[in-house]
């Protein structure tokens, strides 16, 4: 591991996501926190693994830092540019370095544009300068680059596997040389002995090109390989946020606590053993604290605040 | 719960092939699958999409669409009746009676139209013949077994009004609710978040020790199936290539694929500093519609010899290994991974 530069290439202040609710017939209007005050940043070549259960907003954080869904209040810096101060012309720009690799990648693909036309879309919007013949060439070398073999350009997606339409999705979002990507439950809905290969390949780009990934998950065991730091999310706060060898071995707030005991290990004697001995900590009710430095660059919620609206 | 029993199997499922036909040809999806199961049994049933592990279950219960399935030969053994040759009047008898099953999605599961208390009243007074009264009795006490709290006011909301975690309580007490011989859970926590799944899990085997039936549980996940079954078996392309207890199955594999699917895990236990490559499995699994004619893990498999990709080995008992761990291969993987640990000058 190279010792990463001290600037963040994405930095999230206080970012918060509220969605309007409204009754039927026009009462109160109130609003749901799918996120509240979340802050971290991630830097070259590192990836921060965001966890926490459905609902928590680990999503509604993905499609914030990429202003595919701005945040109500809070500020997003791309290699210190602050997203909400840029025209469109220089968002749209910028948004070329800032890519997202979603869960499904058949519904992310366009079942009626090959595979070789996606990958070199990007191309067409972007540079719309570039050369048939060198966007060929580059698109071919993107094929390779991810695993496929180039002679599968002109299929369409319902030709490929999971894996290979997840690897397609891969091409395309490296294929503006982005500094940041980030990966949305990238492996969900891969086979098993898909996954392995997705992670691999992640692992492998990020070598070479040094990007940095928000890699959003529910699967505690790849995000403790693949990430350097974990933020963990519990009703749209983060509550515990630390380098992922220190999160793992000693968690410190109770969420964190009750989510890593329900891992289950693929050994019989100590998945028996975990299931008999079950942590039942439940984090007390309400609005979970703010963050509280415990130890060198290791974050934990203090005490849950009081309830201000019903969530 | 494997031992040696003189009594019949609960289910013994001999030779069950099912196939779907589609415009580009005939998915072979089941391709020959046989094993037995004993009272009070738990099954793991591992297996990727496609594997076979689902519709194989949903053909036993008939409840496979005909067309575009078929069930092409086999027979399913369960109370001295094949369940194949039985009537569609005397399987549903069976279906939600004697064999309860819990599907991955209980929002899909569950009719969003009708109270929950109707839900779980209505196989009460179809199986049991139980009366109103009796049957609601008896639903509030399914509620309070599966751990839903404040049951009488809950027992008349609708499927919306619960959590995720909640319904699928709700389906393994509708699963639960006449009593059954047999719980076929197939993904049932898959769609839940990891919490609620070791609740969900927890509460199947206090379940198991309370009522005492046998349960297939079928997942991706090996780390669930590590748990909480006696036997495991591992399914891919529609066959079974490994099955045995479920110590003896994690601790000495015989299938190159269960040994892939192992190795590809990454190790919780072990810190980022040393960690190594993950082992991944190349390819994809097959095309069902065109099988690899002999061992369908054979294209992806390093180990495999020429006969692998010609003919497909018998599902029999493996040399040296705890009995009733049986493995489709026509490779020795001991031997073959100790020369490879010789060759790199380690031992495994």
């Amino acid at each position: 591991m190279k010792a990463a530069p001290a600037y963040p290439v994405i930095s999230v202040r206080n970012l918060s996501k509220s969605y309007p609710l409204r009754s039927w017939w026009g009462g109160k209007a109130d609003v749901f926190r799918a996120v509240e005050d979340v802050s971290f940043e991630i830097r070259p070549g590192e990836t921060l693994g965001l966890v926490g259960e459905s609902g928590s907003g680990k999503s509604t954080i993905g499609r914030a830092v990429t202003m595919l869904n701005p945040p109500t209040s809070g500020t997003i810096a791309f290699e210190g540019i602050d997203l909400a101060r840029l025209s469109p012309q220089a968002l749209c720009r910028t948004r070329a370095r800032i890519q997202t690799v979603f869960q499904d990648p058949y519904a992310a693909l366009n079942p009626r544009m090959s595979a070789g036309a996606y990958v070199a879309e990007a191309f067409r919007l972007h540079r719309p300068d570039m050369a048939r013949s060198e966007r060929r060439e580059a698109v071919a070398s993107l094929f390779a680059r991810v695993g496929l073999d180039p002679h599968f350009l002109g299929r369409y997606p319902h030709q490929f596997s999971g894996g290979q339409r997840q690897r397609i999705c891969i091409a395309r979002a490296i294929a503006l040389k982005p500094s940041f990507i980030v990966a949305d439950e990238p492996i969900a809905a891969l086979d098993v002995s898909i996954q392995a290969q997705v992670v691999n390949l992640l692992q492998d780009l990020q070598d070479d090109l040094g990007l940095s990934y928000l890699f959003i998950s529910h699967d505690l065991r790849m995000v403790r390989y693949l990430c350097h730091r974990v933020a963990v999310l519990w009703r749209g706060r983060i509550v515990e946020l630390a380098e992922s060898d220190r999160l793992y071995e000693d968690p410190r707030h109770p969420y964190t606590r009750r989510l890593l005991a329900a891992v289950p290990l693929p050994d019989p004697a100590a998945e028996r053993a975990r299931l008999a001995a079950r942590e039942t900590t439940n984090p007390a009710p309400g609005r979970p604290g703010d963050l509280v430095e415990v130890g060198p660059g290791h974050w934990v919620a203090a005490d849950p605040l009081p309830e201000e609206t019903d969530r | 719960m494997t031992g040696s029993t003189t009594r019949p199997p609960l289910l013994d499922v001999s030779d069950l092939a099912v196939s779907f036909d589609t415009e580009g040809g005939a998915v072979h999806a089941v391709n020959g699958v046989s094993y037995t199961l004993a009272e009070g049994e738990t099954l793991g049933i591992v297996g990727e999409s496609g594997s076979g592990k689902s519709v194989h279950v949903l053909a036993m219960l008939g409840l496979i669409p005909r067309p575009p399935g078929r069930v092409t030969r086999g027979k399913v053994w369960f109370g001295g009746r094949d369940l194949l040759a039985l009537p569609e009047r005397d399987l549903r008898r069976v279906r939600g009676g004697e064999i309860g099953f819990v599907f991955q999605d209980p929002m899909s599961s569950l009719n969003p139209g009708m109270s929950v208390a109707a839900q779980i009243v209505e196989p009460l007074r179809i199986h049991l013949g139980l009366d109103q009264r009796a049957a609601r009795a008896r639903a509030r006490d399914l509620l309070d077994l599966v751990r839903i709290p404040n049951t009488k006011g809950r027992l008349d909301q609708y499927p919306h009004e619960f959590s995720g975690g909640q319904r699928q309580r709700v389906m393994i007490a509708i699963g639960l609710a006449c009593r059954p011989k047999l719980l076929i859970a197939d993904e049932a926590t898959t769609a839940l978040d990891v919490t609620v799944q070791a609740e969900i899990v927890a509460l199947v085997q206090e379940l198991r020790r309370e009522i005492g039936m046998a349960i297939i549980w079928i997942t991706h996940d090996l780390g669930v199936v590590a748990g909480i079954s006696d036997t495991v078996q591992v399914m891919y392309a529609g066959r079974i290539l490994e099955r045995g207890p479920v110590d003896a199955l994690f601790r000495d594999p015989r299938n190159a694929y269960t040994l892939g699917l192992l190795r590809s895990l990454p190790d919780l236990s072990r810190g980022r500093a040393g960690r190594k490559r993950l082992q991944q499995i190349d390819g994809a699994p097959p095309d069902m519609r065109t099988p690899p004619p002999g061992d369908p893990f054979a294209p992806r498999n390093a180990y495999a010899t020429p006969r692998c990709r010609a003919e497909m080995p018998p599902l029999s008992q493996a040399p040296g290994a705890a009995p009733g761990h049986l493995v489709a291969a026509w490779y020795d993987l001991p031997a073959l991974l100790t020369r490879e640990a010789a060759q790199q000058g380690h031992t495994p």
